[in-house]
Protein backbone atom coordinates (compact mmCIF):
# COMPACT_ATOMS: atom_id res chain seq x y z
CA UNK A 1 0.00 0.00 0.00
CA UNK A 2 2.00 2.97 -1.56
CA UNK A 3 1.46 6.53 0.83
CA UNK A 4 1.86 9.93 -0.11
CA UNK A 5 3.24 11.60 2.20
CA UNK A 6 3.28 15.30 1.91
CA UNK A 7 5.98 17.81 2.42
CA UNK A 8 4.22 19.66 5.14
CA UNK A 9 4.32 16.61 7.17
CA UNK A 10 8.02 16.29 7.00
CA UNK A 11 8.15 19.89 8.14
CA UNK A 12 5.68 19.22 11.41
CA UNK A 13 7.90 16.52 12.30
CA UNK A 14 10.80 18.91 12.37
CA UNK A 15 8.85 21.28 14.41
CA UNK A 16 8.01 19.01 16.80
CA UNK A 17 11.10 17.13 17.69
CA UNK A 18 12.42 20.65 17.63
CA UNK A 19 10.35 21.78 19.66
CA UNK A 20 11.00 18.94 22.77
CA UNK A 21 14.98 19.33 22.14
CA UNK A 22 14.77 22.93 23.01
CA UNK A 23 12.52 22.09 26.03
CA UNK A 24 15.46 19.71 26.89
CA UNK A 25 18.05 21.70 26.16
CA UNK A 26 16.57 25.12 27.44
CA UNK A 27 15.60 23.87 30.80
CA UNK A 28 19.12 22.22 30.64
CA UNK A 29 20.63 24.96 31.03
CA UNK A 30 18.64 26.63 33.33
CA UNK A 31 19.68 23.73 36.13
CA UNK A 32 20.71 19.96 35.45
CA UNK A 33 17.69 18.61 37.36
CA UNK A 34 15.41 19.25 34.66
CA UNK A 35 17.13 16.20 32.61
CA UNK A 36 15.19 14.44 35.06
CA UNK A 37 12.01 15.60 33.49
CA UNK A 38 13.55 15.24 30.09
CA UNK A 39 14.47 11.79 30.77
CA UNK A 40 10.42 11.26 31.32
CA UNK A 41 9.87 13.20 28.50
CA UNK A 42 12.33 11.18 25.58
CA UNK A 43 10.78 7.82 27.04
CA UNK A 44 7.04 8.84 27.00
CA UNK A 45 8.22 10.25 23.12
CA UNK A 46 9.57 6.63 21.97
CA UNK A 47 6.90 5.09 23.57
CA UNK A 48 4.55 7.56 21.39
CA UNK A 49 6.51 6.28 18.32
CA UNK A 50 5.86 2.65 19.19
CA UNK A 51 2.31 2.63 19.86
CA UNK A 52 1.59 4.94 16.71
CA UNK A 53 3.74 2.23 14.44
CA UNK A 54 2.32 -0.98 15.74
CA UNK A 55 -1.47 0.22 16.19
CA UNK A 56 -0.43 -0.67 19.73
CA UNK A 57 -3.87 -0.66 21.86
CA UNK A 58 -4.32 -2.61 24.82
CA UNK A 59 -8.07 -2.29 24.35
CA UNK A 60 -7.68 -3.74 20.71
CA UNK A 61 -6.23 -7.12 22.34
CA UNK A 62 -9.35 -8.26 23.61
CA UNK A 63 -11.89 -6.60 21.96
CA UNK A 64 -10.49 -7.09 18.62
CA UNK A 65 -10.51 -11.07 19.65
CA UNK A 66 -14.28 -10.95 20.77
CA UNK A 67 -15.67 -8.85 18.38
CA UNK A 68 -14.17 -9.89 15.00
CA UNK A 69 -11.59 -13.07 15.79
CA UNK A 70 -8.30 -10.82 15.68
CA UNK A 71 -5.51 -11.96 17.85
CA UNK A 72 -2.52 -10.27 16.39
CA UNK A 73 -3.04 -7.53 19.38
CA UNK A 74 -3.04 -9.89 22.34
CA UNK A 75 0.05 -11.43 20.44
CA UNK A 76 1.70 -7.86 20.39
CA UNK A 77 1.14 -7.37 24.16
CA UNK A 78 2.67 -10.81 25.08
CA UNK A 79 5.90 -10.13 23.18
CA UNK A 80 6.15 -6.34 25.01
CA UNK A 81 5.28 -7.94 28.37
CA UNK A 82 7.72 -10.59 27.80
CA UNK A 83 10.31 -8.33 26.73
CA UNK A 84 9.19 -5.87 29.76
CA UNK A 85 9.55 -8.48 32.30
CA UNK A 86 13.19 -9.73 30.80
CA UNK A 87 14.79 -5.95 31.63
CA UNK A 88 12.47 -5.54 34.36
CA UNK A 89 14.14 -9.07 35.76
CA UNK A 90 17.35 -7.89 34.46
CA UNK A 91 17.16 -3.97 36.33
CA UNK A 92 15.55 -6.03 39.56
CA UNK A 93 18.52 -8.30 40.26
CA UNK A 94 21.02 -5.10 40.21
CA UNK A 95 18.92 -3.26 42.35
CA UNK A 96 17.93 -0.62 40.07
CA UNK A 97 13.97 -1.38 40.07
CA UNK A 98 11.56 1.45 40.50
CA UNK A 99 8.34 -0.75 40.66
CA UNK A 100 6.75 -1.41 43.91
CA UNK A 101 4.04 -4.45 43.55
CA UNK A 102 0.67 -3.48 44.33
CA UNK A 103 -1.87 -5.13 47.21
CA UNK A 104 -3.80 -8.19 45.96
CA UNK A 105 -7.61 -8.78 46.12
CA UNK A 106 -10.39 -8.82 43.94
CA UNK A 107 -10.56 -4.96 43.70
CA UNK A 108 -8.19 -5.60 41.02
CA UNK A 109 -10.42 -7.93 39.06
CA UNK A 110 -13.62 -5.53 39.62
CA UNK A 111 -11.26 -2.49 38.57
CA UNK A 112 -10.13 -4.10 35.25
CA UNK A 113 -13.67 -4.89 34.79
CA UNK A 114 -15.05 -1.68 35.13
CA UNK A 115 -11.97 -0.77 33.66
CA UNK A 116 -12.64 -2.97 30.10
CA UNK A 117 -16.03 -2.21 29.14
CA UNK A 118 -14.88 1.43 29.54
CA UNK A 119 -11.68 0.39 27.25
CA UNK A 120 -14.54 -0.86 24.51
CA UNK A 121 -16.97 2.18 24.31
CA UNK A 122 -14.57 4.76 24.18
CA UNK A 123 -12.79 3.44 21.00
CA UNK A 124 -9.13 2.83 23.25
CA UNK A 125 -7.64 2.21 26.11
CA UNK A 126 -6.16 4.89 28.32
CA UNK A 127 -2.31 5.05 26.64
CA UNK A 128 -4.13 3.68 23.09
CA UNK A 129 -6.13 7.36 23.45
CA UNK A 130 -2.86 9.24 24.21
CA UNK A 131 -1.19 7.84 20.40
CA UNK A 132 -5.06 8.32 19.39
CA UNK A 133 -4.64 11.82 19.75
CA UNK A 134 -1.76 12.31 18.33
CA UNK A 135 -3.06 10.95 15.20
CA UNK A 136 -5.74 14.23 15.36
CA UNK A 137 -7.90 12.00 16.02
CA UNK A 138 -10.78 14.14 18.23
CA UNK A 139 -12.56 11.35 20.13
CA UNK A 140 -9.43 10.23 21.98
CA UNK A 141 -8.84 13.75 22.85
CA UNK A 142 -12.64 13.58 24.65
CA UNK A 143 -11.15 10.36 26.20
CA UNK A 144 -8.74 11.86 27.70
CA UNK A 145 -10.69 14.70 29.34
CA UNK A 146 -13.04 12.09 30.38
CA UNK A 147 -10.62 10.22 32.03
CA UNK A 148 -9.10 12.88 34.10
CA UNK A 149 -12.05 14.73 34.98
CA UNK A 150 -13.43 12.05 36.29
CA UNK A 151 -10.63 10.95 37.91
CA UNK A 152 -9.96 14.01 39.76
CA UNK A 153 -13.46 14.00 40.68
CA UNK A 154 -13.72 10.46 42.08
CA UNK A 155 -10.58 10.50 44.41
CA UNK A 156 -12.28 13.57 46.26
CA UNK A 157 -15.84 11.71 46.22
CA UNK A 158 -17.05 12.79 49.69
CA UNK A 159 -20.23 14.33 51.96
CA UNK A 160 -23.07 11.31 50.90
CA UNK A 161 -20.93 9.32 49.25
CA UNK A 162 -19.43 8.48 52.95
CA UNK A 163 -22.86 6.63 53.67
CA UNK A 164 -21.49 4.30 51.50
CA UNK A 165 -18.18 3.02 52.94
CA UNK A 166 -18.30 -0.16 54.65
CA UNK A 167 -17.91 0.25 58.23
CA UNK A 168 -14.42 -1.81 58.29
CA UNK A 169 -12.51 0.33 55.90
CA UNK A 170 -13.64 3.46 57.99
CA UNK A 171 -12.42 1.86 61.14
CA UNK A 172 -9.28 0.81 59.34
CA UNK A 173 -8.69 4.06 57.55
CA UNK A 174 -8.68 5.86 61.09
CA UNK A 175 -5.84 3.78 62.61
CA UNK A 176 -3.34 4.74 59.60
CA UNK A 177 -1.22 7.50 60.72
CA UNK A 178 -1.93 10.57 58.78
CA UNK A 179 -0.74 14.33 58.82
CA UNK A 180 -3.96 16.72 60.01
CA UNK A 181 -4.43 18.10 56.49
CA UNK A 182 -5.31 15.04 55.37
CA UNK A 183 -9.43 13.83 56.16
CA UNK A 184 -9.45 10.53 55.84
CA UNK A 185 -12.61 9.81 57.42
CA UNK A 186 -14.17 12.17 54.36
CA UNK A 187 -13.82 10.66 51.12
CA UNK A 188 -14.91 7.08 49.57
CA UNK A 189 -11.78 6.59 48.00
CA UNK A 190 -9.31 7.80 51.18
CA UNK A 191 -11.11 5.48 53.07
CA UNK A 192 -11.13 2.56 50.22
CA UNK A 193 -7.57 3.30 50.43
CA UNK A 194 -6.32 3.82 53.78
CA UNK A 195 -8.80 1.39 54.93
CA UNK A 196 -9.10 -1.70 52.62
CA UNK A 197 -6.41 -1.58 49.94
CA UNK A 198 -3.39 -0.44 51.96
CA UNK A 199 -4.37 -3.92 54.32
CA UNK A 200 -4.58 -6.09 51.16
CA UNK A 201 -1.45 -8.58 51.10
CA UNK A 202 1.53 -7.64 47.96
CA UNK A 203 2.23 -10.83 46.11
CA UNK A 204 4.78 -11.44 43.63
CA UNK A 205 5.67 -14.75 41.79
CA UNK A 206 9.27 -14.61 43.15
CA UNK A 207 7.85 -14.51 46.56
CA UNK A 208 5.30 -17.32 45.67
CA UNK A 209 8.42 -19.36 45.31
CA UNK A 210 9.90 -18.18 48.56
CA UNK A 211 12.31 -15.94 46.43
CA UNK A 212 13.51 -12.06 46.62
CA UNK A 213 12.07 -10.29 43.78
CA UNK A 214 16.05 -8.34 43.96
CA UNK A 215 17.61 -11.89 43.54
CA UNK A 216 18.73 -13.15 39.70
CA UNK A 217 16.74 -16.18 40.56
CA UNK A 218 13.66 -14.99 42.19
CA UNK A 219 13.60 -12.04 39.51
CA UNK A 220 14.13 -14.64 36.33
CA UNK A 221 12.70 -17.79 37.70
CA UNK A 222 10.19 -16.32 40.13
CA UNK A 223 8.56 -13.25 38.20
CA UNK A 224 9.80 -13.53 34.28
CA UNK A 225 9.24 -17.05 33.46
CA UNK A 226 6.41 -18.43 36.10
CA UNK A 227 5.21 -15.02 36.14
CA UNK A 228 4.93 -14.11 32.57
CA UNK A 229 6.75 -16.40 30.19
CA UNK A 230 4.74 -19.51 31.08
CA UNK A 231 1.05 -17.57 31.65
CA UNK A 232 1.91 -15.69 28.19
CA UNK A 233 2.46 -19.45 26.56
CA UNK A 234 -0.62 -20.68 27.59
CA UNK A 235 -2.72 -17.43 27.09
CA UNK A 236 -1.90 -17.35 23.49
CA UNK A 237 -2.03 -21.55 23.05
CA UNK A 238 -5.99 -20.96 24.51
CA UNK A 239 -6.09 -17.57 21.70
CA UNK A 240 -4.40 -19.99 18.26
CA UNK A 241 -7.03 -22.64 19.90
CA UNK A 242 -9.78 -20.70 19.79
CA UNK A 243 -9.45 -18.45 17.29
CA UNK A 244 -6.68 -19.12 14.48
CA UNK A 245 -6.30 -22.71 14.31
CA UNK A 246 -9.68 -23.01 12.29
CA UNK A 247 -8.11 -20.79 9.00
CA UNK A 248 -4.71 -22.56 9.85
CA UNK A 249 -6.44 -25.98 9.50
CA UNK A 250 -9.05 -25.03 6.33
CA UNK A 251 -5.06 -23.53 4.90
CA UNK A 252 -3.58 -26.48 5.42
CA UNK A 253 -5.77 -28.91 4.19
CA UNK A 254 -6.32 -27.05 1.13
CA UNK A 255 -2.85 -27.16 -0.04
CA UNK A 256 -0.94 -30.30 1.59
CA UNK A 257 -4.69 -32.54 1.11
CA UNK A 258 -4.30 -33.54 5.00
CA UNK A 259 -4.96 -32.84 8.39
CA UNK A 260 -2.47 -31.02 10.06
CA UNK A 261 -0.56 -33.03 13.24
CA UNK A 262 0.67 -31.51 16.02
CA UNK A 263 4.26 -30.26 14.26
CA UNK A 264 2.15 -28.61 11.90
CA UNK A 265 0.14 -26.50 14.60
CA UNK A 266 2.89 -25.91 16.32
CA UNK A 267 4.09 -24.20 13.09
CA UNK A 268 0.57 -22.31 12.99
CA UNK A 269 0.89 -21.31 16.60
CA UNK A 270 3.83 -19.63 15.10
CA UNK A 271 2.53 -18.04 12.25
CA UNK A 272 0.12 -16.73 14.74
CA UNK A 273 2.66 -14.83 16.70
CA UNK A 274 4.41 -13.50 13.51
CA UNK A 275 1.74 -12.58 11.65
CA UNK A 276 1.61 -8.94 12.40
CA UNK A 277 5.63 -7.75 12.15
CA UNK A 278 4.13 -4.38 13.04
CA UNK A 279 2.69 -4.88 16.11
CA UNK A 280 5.27 -7.55 17.25
CA UNK A 281 8.29 -5.34 16.43
CA UNK A 282 6.54 -2.44 18.66
CA UNK A 283 6.39 -4.80 21.40
CA UNK A 284 9.76 -5.71 21.25
CA UNK A 285 10.72 -1.80 21.58
CA UNK A 286 8.42 -1.02 23.87
CA UNK A 287 9.53 -3.75 26.10
CA UNK A 288 12.92 -2.80 25.92
CA UNK A 289 12.21 1.00 26.50
CA UNK A 290 10.08 0.31 29.58
CA UNK A 291 12.67 -1.91 31.44
CA UNK A 292 15.28 0.80 30.27
CA UNK A 293 13.64 3.74 31.55
CA UNK A 294 13.46 2.23 35.16
CA UNK A 295 17.34 1.80 35.07
CA UNK A 296 17.91 5.81 33.41
CA UNK A 297 15.40 7.38 36.42
CA UNK A 298 17.10 5.23 39.09
CA UNK A 299 20.36 6.33 37.83
CA UNK A 300 19.17 9.89 38.12
CA UNK A 301 18.03 9.52 41.87
CA UNK A 302 20.93 8.41 42.75
CA UNK A 303 22.96 11.22 41.04
CA UNK A 304 20.88 13.77 42.50
CA UNK A 305 20.42 11.79 45.61
CA UNK A 306 17.01 12.00 45.77
CA UNK A 307 13.89 8.99 45.83
CA UNK A 308 11.24 10.99 44.22
CA UNK A 309 10.97 14.29 42.17
CA UNK A 310 9.28 16.20 44.82
CA UNK A 311 12.60 16.88 46.40
CA UNK A 312 13.72 17.98 42.90
CA UNK A 313 11.14 20.38 42.29
CA UNK A 314 11.23 22.04 46.22
CA UNK A 315 14.89 22.25 45.33
CA UNK A 316 13.99 24.06 41.97
CA UNK A 317 11.41 26.47 43.74
CA UNK A 318 8.77 24.97 43.07
CA UNK A 319 6.56 24.19 46.32
CA UNK A 320 2.67 24.30 45.14
CA UNK A 321 1.22 20.75 44.65
CA UNK A 322 3.69 19.36 46.48
CA UNK A 323 1.73 16.26 48.84
CA UNK A 324 2.05 16.05 52.78
CA UNK A 325 5.14 13.99 52.86
CA UNK A 326 6.94 15.88 50.28
CA UNK A 327 6.55 13.93 47.18
CA UNK A 328 4.94 14.14 43.48
CA UNK A 329 3.69 11.26 41.57
CA UNK A 330 6.77 10.26 40.31
CA UNK A 331 6.37 6.25 38.84
CA UNK A 332 9.87 5.69 37.48
CA UNK A 333 8.67 3.88 34.61
CA UNK A 334 5.71 4.41 32.41
CA UNK A 335 2.26 4.91 33.70
CA UNK A 336 -0.54 7.06 32.13
CA UNK A 337 -4.07 7.85 34.28
CA UNK A 338 -2.04 9.51 37.54
CA UNK A 339 -0.38 12.40 35.29
CA UNK A 340 -3.96 13.02 33.57
CA UNK A 341 -5.35 13.01 37.20
CA UNK A 342 -3.58 15.65 38.51
CA UNK A 343 -3.63 18.37 35.45
CA UNK A 344 -7.23 18.24 36.15
CA UNK A 345 -6.92 18.50 39.96
CA UNK A 346 -4.03 21.19 39.57
CA UNK A 347 -7.11 23.07 37.57
CA UNK A 348 -9.71 22.70 40.29
CA UNK A 349 -7.00 23.79 42.44
CA UNK A 350 -6.34 26.96 41.00
CA UNK A 351 -10.77 27.57 40.54
CA UNK A 352 -10.54 27.24 44.11
CA UNK A 353 -11.74 23.43 45.01
CA UNK A 354 -9.41 22.46 47.76
CA UNK A 355 -8.47 18.65 46.69
CA UNK A 356 -5.52 18.45 48.47
CA UNK A 357 -7.27 17.14 51.85
CA UNK A 358 -7.51 13.73 49.80
CA UNK A 359 -4.62 10.98 50.25
CA UNK A 360 -4.71 10.76 46.23
CA UNK A 361 -3.35 14.36 45.42
CA UNK A 362 -2.62 15.72 48.80
CA UNK A 363 -0.77 12.43 50.50
CA UNK A 364 0.73 10.69 47.34
CA UNK A 365 0.81 12.37 43.92
CA UNK A 366 0.56 15.99 44.86
CA UNK A 367 -0.87 18.13 41.69
CA UNK A 368 2.42 20.07 40.64
CA UNK A 369 1.49 22.86 37.76
CA UNK A 370 1.75 20.20 34.81
CA UNK A 371 4.48 22.27 33.34
CA UNK A 372 6.95 21.18 35.80
CA UNK A 373 5.24 17.30 36.30
CA UNK A 374 7.52 14.70 35.33
CA UNK A 375 5.03 11.84 34.18
CA UNK A 376 2.91 14.90 31.91
CA UNK A 377 6.10 15.78 30.43
CA UNK A 378 5.81 11.79 29.63
CA UNK A 379 2.12 11.99 28.27
CA UNK A 380 2.48 14.83 26.21
CA UNK A 381 5.87 13.91 24.57
CA UNK A 382 3.92 10.54 24.16
CA UNK A 383 1.30 12.50 21.91
CA UNK A 384 4.26 14.15 20.10
CA UNK A 385 6.05 10.93 19.45
CA UNK A 386 2.98 9.36 17.95
CA UNK A 387 2.17 12.68 16.12
CA UNK A 388 5.65 12.07 14.71
CA UNK A 389 5.35 8.50 12.87
CA UNK A 390 1.46 9.20 12.20
CA UNK A 391 3.23 12.30 9.92
CA UNK A 392 5.90 10.42 8.57
CA UNK A 393 3.50 7.38 7.18
CA UNK A 394 1.03 10.14 6.34
CA UNK A 395 -1.33 8.90 8.39
CA UNK A 396 -1.98 11.71 10.55
CA UNK A 397 -5.48 13.53 9.93
CA UNK A 398 -7.50 16.08 12.48
CA UNK A 399 -11.11 14.30 13.14
CA UNK A 400 -13.72 16.52 14.89
CA UNK A 401 -16.11 13.73 17.09
CA UNK A 402 -19.24 13.39 16.14
CA UNK A 403 -22.19 13.40 19.02
CA UNK A 404 -22.68 9.28 18.96
CA UNK A 405 -18.83 9.28 18.83
CA UNK A 406 -18.54 11.56 21.97
CA UNK A 407 -21.00 10.08 23.51
CA UNK A 408 -19.16 6.69 23.25
CA UNK A 409 -15.99 8.68 24.51
CA UNK A 410 -17.19 10.07 27.46
CA UNK A 411 -18.95 6.95 28.79
CA UNK A 412 -15.86 4.84 27.83
CA UNK A 413 -13.49 7.19 29.92
CA UNK A 414 -15.37 7.77 33.00
CA UNK A 415 -16.02 3.95 33.13
CA UNK A 416 -12.22 4.19 32.41
CA UNK A 417 -11.65 6.83 35.30
CA UNK A 418 -13.11 5.00 37.41
CA UNK A 419 -11.67 1.54 36.86
CA UNK A 420 -8.20 3.04 36.67
CA UNK A 421 -8.97 4.67 40.52
CA UNK A 422 -10.03 1.17 42.07
CA UNK A 423 -6.78 -0.59 40.76
CA UNK A 424 -4.11 2.74 41.16
CA UNK A 425 -3.45 2.37 37.80
CA UNK A 426 -5.00 1.41 34.07
CA UNK A 427 -3.98 -1.08 31.66
CA UNK A 428 -0.28 0.15 31.32
CA UNK A 429 -0.04 0.82 35.33
CA UNK A 430 -2.37 -2.01 36.51
CA UNK A 431 -1.74 -4.31 33.85
CA UNK A 432 1.69 -4.21 31.58
CA UNK A 433 4.15 -2.89 34.15
CA UNK A 434 2.70 -5.41 36.95
CA UNK A 435 2.45 -8.07 34.93
CA UNK A 436 5.93 -7.86 33.89
CA UNK A 437 7.55 -7.17 37.38
CA UNK A 438 5.96 -10.51 38.15
CA UNK A 439 3.34 -8.41 40.43
CA UNK A 440 -0.11 -11.26 40.85
CA UNK A 441 -2.25 -8.18 40.81
CA UNK A 442 -1.81 -7.64 37.62
CA UNK A 443 -2.95 -10.37 36.18
CA UNK A 444 -5.75 -10.27 38.00
CA UNK A 445 -6.75 -6.80 37.02
CA UNK A 446 -5.91 -8.83 33.56
CA UNK A 447 -8.61 -10.79 34.05
CA UNK A 448 -11.33 -8.38 34.61
CA UNK A 449 -10.13 -6.35 31.76
CA UNK A 450 -10.97 -9.56 29.56
CA UNK A 451 -13.98 -9.57 31.45
CA UNK A 452 -15.15 -6.36 30.94
CA UNK A 453 -13.77 -6.34 27.04
CA UNK A 454 -16.33 -9.52 26.63
CA UNK A 455 -19.44 -7.27 28.17
CA UNK A 456 -18.46 -4.37 26.28
CA UNK A 457 -18.39 -5.63 22.67
CA UNK A 458 -21.79 -7.84 23.97
CA UNK A 459 -22.94 -4.18 24.13
CA UNK A 460 -21.65 -2.81 21.31
CA UNK A 461 -22.44 -5.80 19.07
CA UNK A 462 -26.02 -5.17 19.66
CA UNK A 463 -25.64 -1.60 19.36
CA UNK A 464 -24.14 -1.78 15.37
CA UNK A 465 -26.31 -4.22 14.91
CA UNK A 466 -29.45 -1.77 15.40
CA UNK A 467 -27.18 1.38 13.42
CA UNK A 468 -26.70 -1.16 10.59
CA UNK A 469 -30.20 -2.65 10.31
CA UNK A 470 -31.53 1.31 10.47
CA UNK A 471 -28.68 1.69 7.35
CA UNK A 472 -29.85 -0.85 5.07
CA UNK A 473 -33.50 -0.94 5.84
CA UNK A 474 -34.05 2.22 3.60
CA UNK A 475 -31.88 0.28 0.89
CA UNK A 476 -33.82 -1.50 -1.96
CA UNK A 477 -31.59 -4.55 -2.35
CA UNK A 478 -31.48 -7.72 -1.20
CA UNK A 479 -27.88 -8.78 0.76
CA UNK B 1 -20.26 11.76 8.99
CA UNK B 2 -22.78 9.37 9.83
CA UNK B 3 -22.65 5.48 8.49
CA UNK B 4 -22.97 4.75 5.26
CA UNK B 5 -23.92 2.12 3.18
CA UNK B 6 -25.02 1.68 -0.78
CA UNK B 7 -25.34 -0.47 -3.43
CA UNK B 8 -22.56 0.84 -6.40
CA UNK B 9 -23.76 -1.75 -8.87
CA UNK B 10 -25.12 -5.53 -8.82
CA UNK B 11 -22.36 -7.57 -6.66
CA UNK B 12 -20.65 -4.31 -5.53
CA UNK B 13 -21.35 -2.44 -2.37
CA UNK B 14 -19.72 0.58 -0.79
CA UNK B 15 -19.69 1.20 3.03
CA UNK B 16 -17.83 4.62 3.66
CA UNK B 17 -17.29 4.69 7.85
CA UNK B 18 -15.19 7.78 7.71
CA UNK B 19 -14.81 9.56 11.24
CA UNK B 20 -15.27 6.53 12.98
CA UNK B 21 -13.00 5.13 15.50
CA UNK B 22 -12.32 1.93 16.86
CA UNK B 23 -14.07 -0.75 17.03
CA UNK B 24 -16.96 1.00 14.83
CA UNK B 25 -14.90 -0.13 10.92
CA UNK B 26 -14.22 -3.45 11.85
CA UNK B 27 -17.22 -4.11 13.16
CA UNK B 28 -19.29 -2.77 10.19
CA UNK B 29 -17.12 -4.12 7.79
CA UNK B 30 -17.52 -7.98 9.61
CA UNK B 31 -21.13 -7.45 9.70
CA UNK B 32 -21.35 -6.22 6.10
CA UNK B 33 -19.23 -8.88 4.62
CA UNK B 34 -21.28 -11.54 6.66
CA UNK B 35 -24.72 -10.16 4.42
CA UNK B 36 -22.89 -10.34 1.06
CA UNK B 37 -22.60 -13.18 -0.61
CA UNK B 38 -20.17 -15.05 -2.03
CA UNK B 39 -18.55 -13.29 -5.34
CA UNK B 40 -19.49 -9.64 -3.83
CA UNK B 41 -17.13 -6.87 -3.96
CA UNK B 42 -17.23 -4.15 -1.17
CA UNK B 43 -15.43 -1.10 -1.36
CA UNK B 44 -14.60 0.32 2.43
CA UNK B 45 -13.75 3.76 3.11
CA UNK B 46 -12.75 4.79 6.29
CA UNK B 47 -9.75 6.69 8.52
CA UNK B 48 -8.90 5.15 11.41
CA UNK B 49 -5.59 3.64 10.95
CA UNK B 50 -5.60 0.73 13.87
CA UNK B 51 -8.74 0.18 11.87
CA UNK B 52 -6.53 -0.96 8.82
CA UNK B 53 -4.50 -3.82 11.06
CA UNK B 54 -7.54 -5.16 12.14
CA UNK B 55 -9.87 -5.68 9.18
CA UNK B 56 -6.77 -6.90 7.21
CA UNK B 57 -6.20 -9.40 9.64
CA UNK B 58 -10.03 -9.92 10.01
CA UNK B 59 -10.54 -10.33 6.20
CA UNK B 60 -7.44 -13.12 6.26
CA UNK B 61 -8.99 -15.02 8.83
CA UNK B 62 -12.35 -15.21 7.55
CA UNK B 63 -11.23 -15.98 3.71
CA UNK B 64 -11.96 -12.41 2.26
CA UNK B 65 -9.38 -11.34 0.29
CA UNK B 66 -8.31 -7.67 -0.20
CA UNK B 67 -7.93 -6.98 -4.14
CA UNK B 68 -6.62 -3.43 -3.00
CA UNK B 69 -5.42 -1.25 -0.90
CA UNK B 70 -4.79 2.55 -0.96
CA UNK B 71 -4.17 5.14 1.64
CA UNK B 72 -4.00 9.28 1.12
CA UNK B 73 -3.92 11.63 3.58
CA UNK B 74 -5.26 9.57 6.48
CA UNK B 75 -7.83 7.93 4.39
CA UNK B 76 -7.98 4.39 3.30
CA UNK B 77 -9.69 2.49 0.36
CA UNK B 78 -9.39 -1.24 0.80
CA UNK B 79 -11.70 -3.51 -2.20
CA UNK B 80 -12.91 -6.54 -0.23
CA UNK B 81 -13.95 -9.70 -2.34
CA UNK B 82 -16.34 -11.99 -0.40
CA UNK B 83 -14.73 -15.90 -0.62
Amino acid sequence: MEIAIPQKNRIWVLVIVGFFALISIGTYAIHEYYIYLSAYLWFGFIYGMCLQYGRFCFASAFRDLFAVGVPRMVVGIMIATLLFSITSSLVASTGWSTFHAAPWSVHAIIAGLIFGIGMVFAGGCASGSLYKAGEGNGVSMLVILSISVTQSSFVDLGGWFNNLVPKSWAESALTKSMPSSIKVSDGWVDQYLAGYVWDQPVITFAKLLGLEDTSLVGAFVGNTFLGVFLPAICLLAIVYTLWSRQRFTLDFEASEGHKPGLADHVRGYWEMIVSSKRTAIAGLFLGIACGLQMFVIEGLRMKFGVKNAGTLLQRLGHDFGISAKGTVFDPGYWYVTTQEAQWVGWVAQKLGWNNMDNIYFGWVNGIPNPAINPADWMSVALIGGAAVMALSNGEFKWKAPTKELAFWALLGGAFMGIGSRLALGCNVGAFFVRTANGDVSGWSFGLGMVGGAYVGVKIFNWYTERQMAKEMANLDFDL
Amino acid sequence: MPLSFSKVSDGHYLLDVTGYVCPHPQLYTKKTLEKMHSGDELELVFDNPSSAESISAMCTREGNPILDKQAQEGKFIFKIKKG
